[in-house]
Protein backbone atom coordinates (compact mmCIF):
# COMPACT_ATOMS: atom_id res chain seq x y z
CA UNK A 1 0.00 0.00 0.00
CA UNK A 2 2.61 2.61 0.92
CA UNK A 3 4.55 2.09 -2.19
CA UNK A 4 2.07 2.39 -4.30
CA UNK A 5 1.03 5.65 -2.83
CA UNK A 6 4.88 6.53 -3.42
CA UNK A 7 5.22 5.54 -6.30
CA UNK A 8 2.28 7.62 -6.95
CA UNK A 9 3.45 10.68 -5.40
CA UNK A 10 6.57 10.35 -7.53
CA UNK A 11 4.88 9.91 -10.57
CA UNK A 12 3.61 13.30 -10.01
CA UNK A 13 6.39 15.60 -8.72
CA UNK A 14 8.45 14.42 -11.60
CA UNK A 15 5.36 15.04 -14.25
CA UNK A 16 4.45 18.40 -12.72
CA UNK A 17 6.71 19.81 -10.23
CA UNK A 18 10.07 19.46 -11.42
CA UNK A 19 11.46 22.09 -13.55
CA UNK A 20 7.94 23.51 -13.50
CA UNK A 21 6.62 21.10 -15.69
CA UNK A 22 2.99 22.23 -14.58
CA UNK A 23 3.53 25.72 -16.72
CA UNK A 24 3.36 22.87 -19.67
CA UNK A 25 -0.48 22.83 -19.20
CA UNK A 26 -0.88 26.27 -17.84
CA UNK A 27 0.17 28.07 -20.90
CA UNK A 28 -1.69 25.02 -22.75
CA UNK A 29 -4.72 25.97 -20.99
CA UNK A 30 -4.60 29.59 -21.45
CA UNK A 31 -4.24 29.14 -25.44
CA UNK A 32 -7.01 26.12 -25.59
CA UNK A 33 -9.29 28.80 -23.75
CA UNK A 34 -8.18 31.72 -26.13
CA UNK A 35 -8.60 30.14 -28.94
CA UNK A 36 -12.53 27.97 -27.85
CA UNK A 37 -13.50 32.07 -26.78
CA UNK A 38 -12.56 33.59 -29.71
CA UNK A 39 -13.49 30.87 -32.07
CA UNK A 40 -17.17 30.64 -30.16
CA UNK A 41 -17.67 34.64 -31.05
CA UNK A 42 -16.46 34.43 -34.67
CA UNK A 43 -18.88 31.10 -35.12
CA UNK A 44 -21.74 32.47 -33.30
CA UNK A 45 -21.64 36.10 -35.45
CA UNK A 46 -20.78 34.55 -38.46
CA UNK A 47 -23.11 31.50 -38.13
CA UNK A 48 -25.85 33.83 -37.07
CA UNK A 49 -25.35 36.22 -40.50
CA UNK A 50 -25.43 32.80 -42.75
CA UNK A 51 -28.47 31.64 -41.18
CA UNK A 52 -30.20 35.12 -41.66
CA UNK A 53 -29.20 35.27 -45.41
CA UNK A 54 -30.27 31.75 -46.11
CA UNK A 55 -33.41 32.11 -44.29
CA UNK A 56 -34.54 35.67 -46.10
CA UNK A 57 -33.83 33.74 -49.13
CA UNK A 58 -35.25 30.73 -48.45
CA UNK A 59 -38.81 32.58 -47.16
CA UNK A 60 -38.81 35.52 -49.91
CA UNK A 61 -37.34 34.04 -52.91
CA UNK A 62 -41.04 34.17 -54.37
CA UNK A 63 -42.31 37.00 -53.41
CA UNK A 64 -38.83 39.52 -54.02
CA UNK A 65 -39.08 42.09 -56.73
CA UNK A 66 -36.69 41.48 -58.98
CA UNK A 67 -34.13 43.97 -58.71
CA UNK A 68 -30.41 44.44 -57.14
CA UNK A 69 -31.29 43.59 -53.83
CA UNK A 70 -32.62 40.22 -54.85
CA UNK A 71 -29.36 39.31 -56.54
CA UNK A 72 -27.24 40.21 -53.86
CA UNK A 73 -29.16 37.94 -51.59
CA UNK A 74 -28.96 35.45 -54.31
CA UNK A 75 -25.46 35.41 -54.73
CA UNK A 76 -24.46 35.52 -50.69
CA UNK A 77 -27.29 32.11 -50.09
CA UNK A 78 -25.52 30.33 -52.76
CA UNK A 79 -21.88 31.60 -51.68
CA UNK A 80 -22.67 30.62 -48.42
CA UNK A 81 -24.19 26.88 -49.14
CA UNK A 82 -20.79 25.91 -51.10
CA UNK A 83 -19.13 27.90 -47.96
CA UNK A 84 -20.96 25.67 -45.45
CA UNK A 85 -20.52 22.28 -47.31
CA UNK A 86 -17.22 22.77 -48.14
CA UNK A 87 -16.34 23.71 -44.45
CA UNK A 88 -18.35 20.34 -43.51
CA UNK A 89 -16.80 18.44 -45.77
CA UNK A 90 -13.11 18.71 -44.64
CA UNK A 91 -11.91 17.36 -41.60
CA UNK A 92 -11.38 20.16 -39.10
CA UNK A 93 -7.60 19.42 -38.58
CA UNK A 94 -7.12 19.45 -42.82
CA UNK A 95 -8.46 22.94 -42.33
CA UNK A 96 -6.06 23.93 -39.88
CA UNK A 97 -3.30 22.79 -41.64
CA UNK A 98 -4.16 24.56 -44.49
CA UNK A 99 -5.09 27.61 -43.04
CA UNK A 100 -1.60 27.70 -41.45
CA UNK A 101 0.60 25.56 -43.98
CA UNK A 102 -1.15 27.37 -47.16
CA UNK A 103 -3.29 30.30 -46.47
CA UNK A 104 -1.33 32.40 -43.53
CA UNK A 105 1.62 30.78 -44.42
CA UNK A 106 3.91 33.49 -43.62
CA UNK A 107 2.48 34.21 -40.29
CA UNK A 108 4.05 32.46 -36.93
CA UNK A 109 1.10 33.13 -34.64
CA UNK A 110 -0.13 30.03 -34.52
CA UNK A 111 -3.11 30.74 -31.91
CA UNK A 112 -4.51 33.57 -34.01
CA UNK A 113 -5.03 31.11 -36.79
CA UNK A 114 -6.00 28.46 -34.85
CA UNK A 115 -8.58 30.77 -33.71
CA UNK A 116 -9.84 31.77 -37.33
CA UNK A 117 -9.32 28.37 -38.31
CA UNK A 118 -11.35 26.85 -35.75
CA UNK A 119 -14.20 30.06 -36.02
CA UNK A 120 -14.73 29.59 -39.69
CA UNK A 121 -15.02 25.41 -38.77
CA UNK A 122 -17.64 26.63 -35.71
CA UNK A 123 -20.21 28.84 -38.15
CA UNK A 124 -20.41 26.66 -40.20
CA UNK A 125 -22.04 24.08 -37.69
CA UNK A 126 -23.70 27.30 -35.96
CA UNK A 127 -25.30 28.35 -39.06
CA UNK A 128 -27.45 25.55 -39.84
CA UNK A 129 -28.07 25.31 -35.85
CA UNK A 130 -29.22 28.66 -35.40
CA UNK A 131 -30.97 28.37 -39.04
CA UNK A 132 -33.20 25.34 -37.67
CA UNK A 133 -34.00 27.98 -35.26
CA UNK A 134 -35.52 30.63 -37.36
CA UNK A 135 -37.49 28.17 -39.69
CA UNK A 136 -38.73 26.82 -36.24
CA UNK A 137 -40.32 30.42 -35.48
CA UNK A 138 -44.10 30.90 -36.76
CA UNK A 139 -44.29 33.02 -39.93
CA UNK A 140 -46.90 35.00 -37.85
CA UNK A 141 -44.38 36.83 -35.37
CA UNK A 142 -42.59 37.84 -38.33
CA UNK A 143 -45.88 39.46 -39.97
CA UNK A 144 -46.54 40.98 -36.21
CA UNK A 145 -43.39 42.62 -36.10
CA UNK A 146 -43.52 44.14 -39.93
CA UNK A 147 -47.06 45.19 -39.17
CA UNK A 148 -46.01 46.87 -36.33
CA UNK A 149 -43.48 48.89 -38.99
CA UNK A 150 -40.42 47.55 -37.89
CA UNK A 151 -38.16 46.46 -41.26
CA UNK A 152 -36.85 43.38 -42.01
CA UNK A 153 -33.34 43.62 -40.29
CA UNK A 154 -35.02 44.73 -37.28
CA UNK A 155 -37.28 42.38 -36.85
CA UNK A 156 -34.93 39.54 -37.56
CA UNK A 157 -32.98 41.48 -34.58
CA UNK A 158 -35.79 42.39 -31.87
CA UNK A 159 -38.40 39.37 -32.52
CA UNK A 160 -37.05 36.63 -34.41
CA UNK A 161 -33.49 35.98 -33.36
CA UNK A 162 -34.03 35.97 -29.54
CA UNK A 163 -36.62 33.57 -30.22
CA UNK A 164 -34.57 31.38 -32.62
CA UNK A 165 -31.74 31.03 -30.21
CA UNK A 166 -33.98 30.04 -26.92
CA UNK A 167 -35.32 27.23 -29.22
CA UNK A 168 -31.85 25.93 -30.37
CA UNK A 169 -29.54 26.50 -26.93
CA UNK A 170 -29.25 23.26 -26.35
CA UNK A 171 -28.08 22.53 -29.96
CA UNK A 172 -25.81 25.20 -29.84
CA UNK A 173 -24.27 24.18 -26.36
CA UNK A 174 -23.79 20.81 -28.14
CA UNK A 175 -21.74 22.51 -30.67
CA UNK A 176 -19.73 24.91 -28.18
CA UNK A 177 -18.43 21.69 -26.28
CA UNK A 178 -17.33 20.24 -29.51
CA UNK A 179 -15.87 23.09 -30.45
CA UNK A 180 -13.56 23.48 -27.13
CA UNK A 181 -12.80 19.23 -27.96
CA UNK A 182 -11.76 20.29 -31.09
CA UNK A 183 -9.22 22.93 -30.63
CA UNK A 184 -6.68 19.56 -29.22
CA UNK A 185 -5.61 19.17 -32.80
CA UNK A 186 -3.57 22.64 -32.83
CA UNK A 187 -0.48 20.94 -31.62
CA UNK A 188 -0.93 19.72 -35.25
CA UNK A 189 0.35 23.15 -36.59
CA UNK A 190 2.80 23.63 -33.52
CA UNK A 191 0.79 25.35 -30.89
CA UNK A 192 0.91 24.43 -27.52
CA UNK A 193 -2.46 24.20 -26.72
CA UNK A 194 -3.82 21.72 -23.10
CA UNK A 195 -3.77 18.38 -25.10
CA UNK A 196 0.26 19.25 -26.12
CA UNK A 197 1.32 20.51 -23.21
CA UNK A 198 0.33 17.30 -21.55
CA UNK A 199 2.19 15.75 -24.40
CA UNK A 200 5.35 17.73 -24.06
CA UNK A 201 5.25 16.31 -20.20
CA UNK A 202 4.88 12.66 -21.78
CA UNK A 203 7.29 13.27 -24.02
CA UNK A 204 10.28 14.71 -21.35
CA UNK A 205 9.44 11.74 -18.49
CA UNK A 206 8.12 8.91 -20.48
CA UNK A 207 5.35 8.38 -18.37
CA UNK A 208 2.14 8.63 -20.17
CA UNK A 209 -0.49 8.56 -16.89
CA UNK A 210 -0.48 11.83 -15.20
CA UNK A 211 -0.09 14.23 -18.21
CA UNK A 212 -2.48 12.51 -19.81
CA UNK A 213 -5.24 11.47 -17.27
CA UNK A 214 -4.71 15.77 -15.93
CA UNK A 215 -5.39 16.96 -19.66
CA UNK A 216 -8.45 14.66 -19.92
CA UNK A 217 -9.57 15.81 -16.24
CA UNK A 218 -8.94 19.59 -17.50
CA UNK A 219 -10.86 19.04 -20.61
CA UNK A 220 -13.91 17.17 -18.23
CA UNK A 221 -13.98 20.07 -15.73
CA UNK A 222 -14.34 23.30 -18.54
CA UNK A 223 -17.01 20.96 -19.87
CA UNK A 224 -18.90 20.69 -16.62
CA UNK A 225 -18.78 24.56 -16.06
CA UNK A 226 -19.96 25.47 -19.90
CA UNK A 227 -22.92 23.10 -19.39
CA UNK A 228 -23.64 24.77 -15.86
CA UNK A 229 -23.72 28.30 -17.87
CA UNK A 230 -25.64 26.90 -20.41
CA UNK A 231 -27.98 25.56 -17.89
CA UNK A 232 -28.31 29.12 -15.75
CA UNK A 233 -28.49 30.71 -19.29
CA UNK A 234 -31.41 28.60 -20.51
CA UNK A 235 -33.07 28.90 -17.21
CA UNK A 236 -33.37 32.43 -17.65
CA UNK A 237 -34.35 32.18 -21.22
CA UNK A 238 -37.02 30.19 -20.09
CA UNK A 239 -39.19 32.63 -17.80
CA UNK A 240 -41.61 33.22 -20.41
CA UNK A 241 -42.79 29.25 -20.92
CA UNK A 242 -45.21 28.59 -18.24
CA UNK B 1 -67.21 59.32 -40.63
CA UNK B 2 -65.84 61.86 -42.58
CA UNK B 3 -65.74 62.06 -46.17
CA UNK B 4 -61.85 62.01 -46.07
CA UNK B 5 -60.81 58.88 -48.01
CA UNK B 6 -58.18 57.53 -46.00
CA UNK B 7 -57.15 54.51 -47.77
CA UNK B 8 -58.78 53.48 -51.69
CA UNK B 9 -57.81 50.86 -53.08
CA UNK B 10 -57.33 50.27 -56.71
CA UNK B 11 -57.56 47.54 -59.13
CA UNK B 12 -56.02 45.39 -56.83
CA UNK B 13 -55.09 41.96 -58.18
CA UNK B 14 -53.04 39.10 -56.60
CA UNK B 15 -51.93 35.67 -58.66
CA UNK B 16 -50.52 32.93 -57.39
CA UNK B 17 -48.86 30.86 -59.86
CA UNK B 18 -48.81 33.25 -62.92
CA UNK B 19 -52.18 33.47 -62.37
CA UNK B 20 -53.55 30.47 -61.72
CA UNK B 21 -54.89 31.54 -58.73
CA UNK B 22 -56.48 34.67 -58.43
CA UNK B 23 -56.81 35.60 -54.57
CA UNK B 24 -57.88 38.85 -55.79
CA UNK B 25 -59.15 39.56 -59.04
CA UNK B 26 -59.91 43.28 -59.65
CA UNK B 27 -60.61 45.14 -56.29
CA UNK B 28 -61.33 48.83 -55.70
CA UNK B 29 -62.38 50.09 -52.46
CA UNK B 30 -62.48 52.93 -50.52
CA UNK B 31 -62.21 53.63 -46.84
CA UNK B 32 -63.19 57.16 -44.94
CA UNK B 33 -61.59 57.91 -41.99
CA UNK B 34 -63.82 57.00 -39.15
CA UNK B 35 -65.58 54.32 -41.07
CA UNK B 36 -66.24 50.84 -40.05
CA UNK B 37 -66.06 48.48 -42.89
CA UNK B 38 -67.26 44.59 -42.21
CA UNK B 39 -65.73 42.78 -44.73
CA UNK B 40 -67.56 38.86 -44.96
CA UNK B 41 -67.29 36.29 -47.32
CA UNK B 42 -67.04 32.48 -47.77
CA UNK B 43 -63.76 31.26 -46.92
CA UNK B 44 -61.26 31.65 -50.46
CA UNK B 45 -63.41 34.62 -51.09
CA UNK B 46 -59.90 36.46 -51.11
CA UNK B 47 -61.31 38.75 -48.00
CA UNK B 48 -58.06 37.98 -45.66
CA UNK B 49 -55.85 38.89 -48.75
CA UNK B 50 -57.33 41.99 -49.36
CA UNK B 51 -57.03 43.18 -46.39
CA UNK B 52 -53.38 41.96 -45.71
CA UNK B 53 -52.80 43.89 -48.81
CA UNK B 54 -54.18 46.80 -47.75
CA UNK B 55 -50.90 46.96 -45.32
CA UNK B 56 -48.57 45.08 -48.19
CA UNK B 57 -48.33 41.73 -46.00
CA UNK B 58 -49.27 40.32 -49.38
CA UNK B 59 -47.95 42.26 -52.09
CA UNK B 60 -50.45 42.83 -54.66
CA UNK B 61 -49.40 41.62 -58.42
CA UNK B 62 -51.64 44.71 -59.57
CA UNK B 63 -52.98 47.64 -58.64
CA UNK B 64 -52.54 50.63 -56.29
CA UNK B 65 -53.60 51.31 -52.59
CA UNK B 66 -53.34 54.94 -51.50
CA UNK B 67 -53.13 55.87 -47.77
CA UNK B 68 -53.58 59.15 -47.17
CA UNK B 69 -52.90 60.03 -50.58
CA UNK B 70 -49.54 57.68 -50.48
CA UNK B 71 -49.17 55.08 -53.18
CA UNK B 72 -48.05 52.71 -50.60
CA UNK B 73 -47.11 50.37 -53.12
CA UNK B 74 -44.74 52.15 -54.87
CA UNK B 75 -41.66 50.59 -54.48
CA UNK B 76 -39.79 54.01 -53.55
CA UNK B 77 -42.18 54.66 -50.45
CA UNK B 78 -41.07 53.39 -47.08
CA UNK B 79 -43.37 51.27 -46.23
CA UNK B 80 -42.73 50.83 -42.85
CA UNK B 81 -43.45 54.24 -41.81
CA UNK B 82 -46.83 53.70 -42.94
CA UNK B 83 -47.12 50.69 -41.64
CA UNK B 84 -46.74 52.33 -38.30
CA UNK B 85 -50.20 54.25 -38.77
CA UNK B 86 -51.76 50.79 -39.45
CA UNK B 87 -52.22 48.87 -36.70
CA UNK B 88 -52.91 45.18 -37.21
CA UNK B 89 -54.42 42.25 -35.59
CA UNK B 90 -54.38 38.86 -36.46
CA UNK B 91 -56.39 35.48 -36.08
CA UNK B 92 -53.95 34.16 -33.94
CA UNK B 93 -52.96 37.47 -32.07
CA UNK B 94 -49.26 36.53 -32.77
CA UNK B 95 -47.68 37.97 -29.53
CA UNK B 96 -44.35 37.53 -28.83
CA UNK B 97 -44.11 34.68 -26.43
CA UNK B 98 -40.43 35.86 -25.11
CA UNK B 99 -41.33 39.05 -23.82
CA UNK B 100 -44.05 40.28 -21.11
CA UNK B 101 -47.08 41.98 -21.84
CA UNK B 102 -45.59 45.41 -21.42
CA UNK B 103 -42.48 44.66 -23.32
CA UNK B 104 -44.75 43.30 -25.88
CA UNK B 105 -46.76 46.68 -25.62
CA UNK B 106 -43.38 48.91 -25.67
CA UNK B 107 -41.15 47.50 -27.95
CA UNK B 108 -42.39 49.62 -30.90
CA UNK B 109 -42.98 52.72 -29.60
CA UNK B 110 -39.17 52.83 -28.19
CA UNK B 111 -37.50 51.19 -31.03
CA UNK B 112 -39.81 52.94 -33.65
CA UNK B 113 -40.77 56.05 -32.54
CA UNK B 114 -37.86 56.59 -30.06
CA UNK B 115 -40.58 57.26 -27.26
CA UNK B 116 -39.08 57.27 -24.13
CA UNK B 117 -39.75 53.79 -21.77
CA UNK B 118 -41.22 55.92 -19.39
CA UNK B 119 -43.35 57.06 -21.97
CA UNK B 120 -44.06 53.95 -23.70
CA UNK B 121 -45.58 52.47 -20.59
CA UNK B 122 -47.55 55.19 -19.48
CA UNK B 123 -49.25 54.71 -22.50
CA UNK B 124 -49.35 51.43 -22.62
CA UNK B 125 -50.62 51.39 -19.21
CA UNK B 126 -53.57 53.93 -19.81
CA UNK B 127 -54.65 51.45 -22.96
CA UNK B 128 -54.31 48.55 -20.82
CA UNK B 129 -56.64 49.53 -18.21
CA UNK B 130 -59.19 50.75 -20.85
CA UNK B 131 -59.54 46.64 -22.22
CA UNK B 132 -59.19 45.79 -17.96
CA UNK B 133 -55.98 44.39 -18.51
CA UNK B 134 -53.55 46.46 -16.20
CA UNK B 135 -52.80 44.35 -13.83
CA UNK B 136 -51.28 41.41 -16.23
CA UNK B 137 -48.83 43.70 -17.34
CA UNK B 138 -46.04 41.80 -16.27
CA UNK B 139 -47.07 38.43 -16.94
CA UNK B 140 -46.04 36.52 -20.33
CA UNK B 141 -48.72 35.79 -23.28
CA UNK B 142 -48.91 32.34 -22.21
CA UNK B 143 -50.38 33.10 -18.79
CA UNK B 144 -52.97 34.92 -20.67
CA UNK B 145 -56.43 33.43 -22.02
CA UNK B 146 -57.16 33.80 -25.48
CA UNK B 147 -59.44 36.50 -25.00
CA UNK B 148 -56.89 38.18 -23.00
CA UNK B 149 -54.28 38.08 -25.65
CA UNK B 150 -56.40 39.38 -28.29
CA UNK B 151 -57.27 42.44 -26.01
CA UNK B 152 -53.56 42.49 -25.61
CA UNK B 153 -52.83 42.52 -29.31
CA UNK B 154 -55.13 45.12 -29.92
CA UNK B 155 -53.74 47.42 -27.41
CA UNK B 156 -49.97 46.63 -29.45
CA UNK B 157 -51.64 48.04 -32.65
CA UNK B 158 -52.73 50.73 -30.68
CA UNK B 159 -49.82 51.73 -28.72
CA UNK B 160 -48.29 53.07 -32.73
CA UNK B 161 -51.24 55.26 -32.40
CA UNK B 162 -52.59 54.34 -36.04
CA UNK B 163 -54.93 56.03 -38.06
CA UNK B 164 -56.38 52.73 -38.99
CA UNK B 165 -56.62 49.41 -37.65
CA UNK B 166 -57.08 46.33 -39.97
CA UNK B 167 -58.53 43.22 -38.18
CA UNK B 168 -58.24 39.59 -39.61
CA UNK B 169 -60.46 37.34 -38.22
CA UNK B 170 -59.94 38.73 -34.81
CA UNK B 171 -62.24 36.37 -32.71
CA UNK B 172 -62.13 32.71 -34.97
CA UNK B 173 -59.62 31.48 -33.30
CA UNK B 174 -61.42 31.78 -29.85
CA UNK B 175 -63.28 29.77 -27.41
CA UNK B 176 -66.81 30.85 -27.90
CA UNK B 177 -67.19 32.78 -24.51
CA UNK B 178 -64.46 34.90 -24.99
CA UNK B 179 -65.21 36.17 -28.62
CA UNK B 180 -67.87 38.91 -26.28
CA UNK B 181 -64.85 40.52 -24.74
CA UNK B 182 -63.14 41.29 -27.48
CA UNK B 183 -65.73 42.49 -29.42
CA UNK B 184 -66.68 44.96 -26.55
CA UNK B 185 -62.79 46.45 -26.91
CA UNK B 186 -63.28 46.79 -30.78
CA UNK B 187 -67.09 48.48 -30.52
CA UNK B 188 -65.80 50.97 -27.92
CA UNK B 189 -62.81 51.35 -30.54
CA UNK B 190 -65.46 52.20 -33.14
CA UNK B 191 -67.51 54.23 -30.80
CA UNK B 192 -64.60 56.34 -30.53
CA UNK B 193 -64.16 57.04 -33.97
CA UNK B 194 -61.68 55.00 -35.08
CA UNK B 195 -61.42 53.95 -38.40
CA UNK B 196 -61.51 49.87 -39.29
CA UNK B 197 -61.33 47.36 -41.76
CA UNK B 198 -62.72 44.08 -40.02
CA UNK B 199 -62.76 40.45 -41.71
CA UNK B 200 -65.25 38.41 -39.58
CA UNK B 201 -67.95 35.65 -39.19
CA UNK B 202 -69.17 37.89 -36.50
CA UNK B 203 -72.39 38.90 -38.31
CA UNK B 204 -74.46 39.77 -35.36
CA UNK B 205 -71.17 42.26 -35.26
CA UNK B 206 -71.09 43.16 -38.82
CA UNK B 207 -74.35 44.26 -38.52
CA UNK B 208 -74.20 46.23 -34.89
CA UNK B 209 -71.17 48.12 -35.24
CA UNK B 210 -70.62 48.39 -39.38
CA UNK B 211 -71.30 51.07 -41.36
CA UNK B 212 -70.91 49.11 -44.34
CA UNK B 213 -70.46 45.79 -45.01
CA UNK B 214 -68.69 44.24 -48.32
CA UNK B 215 -69.59 40.77 -49.40
CA UNK B 216 -66.62 39.02 -51.24
CA UNK B 217 -66.19 36.21 -53.66
CA UNK B 218 -63.77 34.59 -55.78
CA UNK B 219 -61.29 37.61 -55.35
CA UNK B 220 -63.99 40.10 -56.05
CA UNK B 221 -66.13 42.34 -54.07
CA UNK B 222 -69.58 41.40 -55.17
CA UNK B 223 -72.07 43.49 -52.92
CA UNK B 224 -71.10 46.60 -50.95
CA UNK B 225 -74.30 48.32 -48.91
CA UNK B 226 -74.81 49.01 -45.57
CA UNK B 227 -75.88 46.51 -42.84
CA UNK B 228 -79.53 47.22 -42.56
CA UNK B 229 -79.80 47.37 -46.66
CA UNK B 230 -77.00 44.04 -47.14
CA UNK B 231 -78.95 41.59 -44.30
CA UNK B 232 -82.32 42.27 -44.82
CA UNK B 233 -82.49 42.39 -48.48
CA UNK B 234 -78.80 40.78 -50.16
CA UNK B 235 -79.24 42.18 -53.84
CA UNK B 236 -76.84 38.74 -55.42
CA UNK B 237 -77.72 35.05 -55.29
CA UNK B 238 -74.55 34.10 -53.77
CA UNK B 239 -75.04 36.73 -51.15
CA UNK B 240 -78.33 35.16 -50.33
CA UNK B 241 -77.23 31.35 -50.18
CA UNK B 242 -74.37 32.66 -47.79
CA UNK B 243 -76.81 34.63 -45.19
CA UNK B 244 -78.78 31.98 -45.26
CA UNK B 245 -76.26 29.60 -44.20
CA UNK B 246 -74.90 31.41 -41.43
CA UNK B 247 -77.59 33.55 -40.29
CA UNK B 248 -80.44 30.99 -38.39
Amino acid sequence: MAAWWDNLVSKFILNFVTDNRWRYLWVGLGNTLKMTLGALVFGIVVGAVIAVVRTTWDKNKEEMRPGPARAILKFFNGLFKIYVTVIRGVPVVVQVMIFYYIIFVSSKNGVLIGTLSFGVNSSAYVSEVIRSGIMSIDKGQFEAGRSLGFNYVQTMWNIILPQAIKNVLPALGNEFITLLKETSVAGYVGVQDLTKGGDIIRGRTYSAFMPLIAVALIYLVMVVILERLLGVFEKKLRNSDH
Amino acid sequence: MTNEVLIKAQGLKKYYNDGAIKALDGIDMEIHRGEVVVIIGPSGSGKSTFLRSLNLLEVPTEGQILFEGTDITDPKVDINKHRQKMGMVFQHFNLFPNMTIMKNLTLGPTKLMKRSKAEAEAKATELLERVGLADRAGAYPSQLSGGQKQRVAIVRALCMGPEVMLFDEPTSALDPEMVGEVLDVMRNLAREGMTMAVVTHEMGFAKEVGDRIVFMEDGRILEEAAPQDFFTAPKSDRAQAFLAKVLI
